[in-house]
């Protein structure tokens, strides 16, 4: 288990390349990255990204742990940044591997889920109108609900 | 013991962090004691519904304990991904 929480870019390529190559014996690797978009077209410039350190690895680590728990997985990555990030930036990313790709798949779509919201970030939007926290969605918090 | 706000509720009050010398029993008795303190803290204390709290670290809810905690913190819900 591999969990990560920087300022700094991280090279997607070379992470994916380097999480399928220290394994052996898993039939799949899934990876996810969540890229910085514009979220209501207000022209976003920037995003502030806000962090609790301490609690943000530690929740990280615990939903890390509750994916081993529920599905045969063999490792897991999770890389997530802070700091100011800009249109189209990847701001996170999670790596599965597992024997069997349904386990690979859902493992990562619960990590989603549960980073989402159960780890400590906060997202601003910093506009040439003004900033704005990003709210969170009800679907986020009812798509905990279905693991 | 500490007491810690992020995102909006930094802002609202302020400042990230602040010691509190006195020992609430709940975090709702912080929660009291913090806005009686000033107008600022009562107004990013309005609302509970748009609050999360962690105490030392783990998300909690209004009603926990506060016995031997060492940080207290206030934020909205959480938005990573």
């Amino acid at each position: 288990m591999d969990i990560r929480v920087q300022e700094a870019a991280f090279d997607l390529g070379a992470e994916a390349n380097a999480f399928a190559g220290k394994q052996t014996g898993m039939g799949a690797v899934v990876t996810f990255t969540g890229i910085v978009r514009d979220l209501d077209e207000t022209r976003m410039t920037a995003m502030q990204i806000e962090h609790y350190p301490g609690m943000t690895e530690k929740a990280l680590e615990k939903i890390a742990t509750e994916a081993s728990s529920r599905w045969n997985l063999g490792d897991i990555l999770i890389i997530h940044r802070y700091g100011r990030l800009h249109p189209d930036d990847r701001i996170m990313m999670v790596a599965t591997a597992a024997r069997h790709r349904a386990d690979a798949f859902q493992a990562a779509e619960f990590l989603m889920d549960f980073l989402k919201s159960r780890a400590p970030f906060w997202k601003k939007e910093l506009t040439g109108a003004g900033d704005g926290w990003v709210a969170a969605r009800d679907e986020d918090e009812a798509a905990l609900t279905r693991w | 013991m500490d007491v810690l706000y992020f995102a909006w509720v930094r802002e609202r009050i302020g400042q990230p962090k602040e010691r509190i010398a006195s020992n609430p029993a709940t975090v709702m008795d912080l929660v009291n004691q913090l806005r009686a303190k000033e107008e600022r803290y009562a107004v990013a204390f309005a609302d509970l519904s748009a609050l999360r709290v962690a105490v030392d670290q783990e998300l909690s809810d209004f009603d926990a304990s506060l016995a031997n905690a060492r940080e207290v913190a206030f934020f909205p819900p959480m938005t990573g991904g």
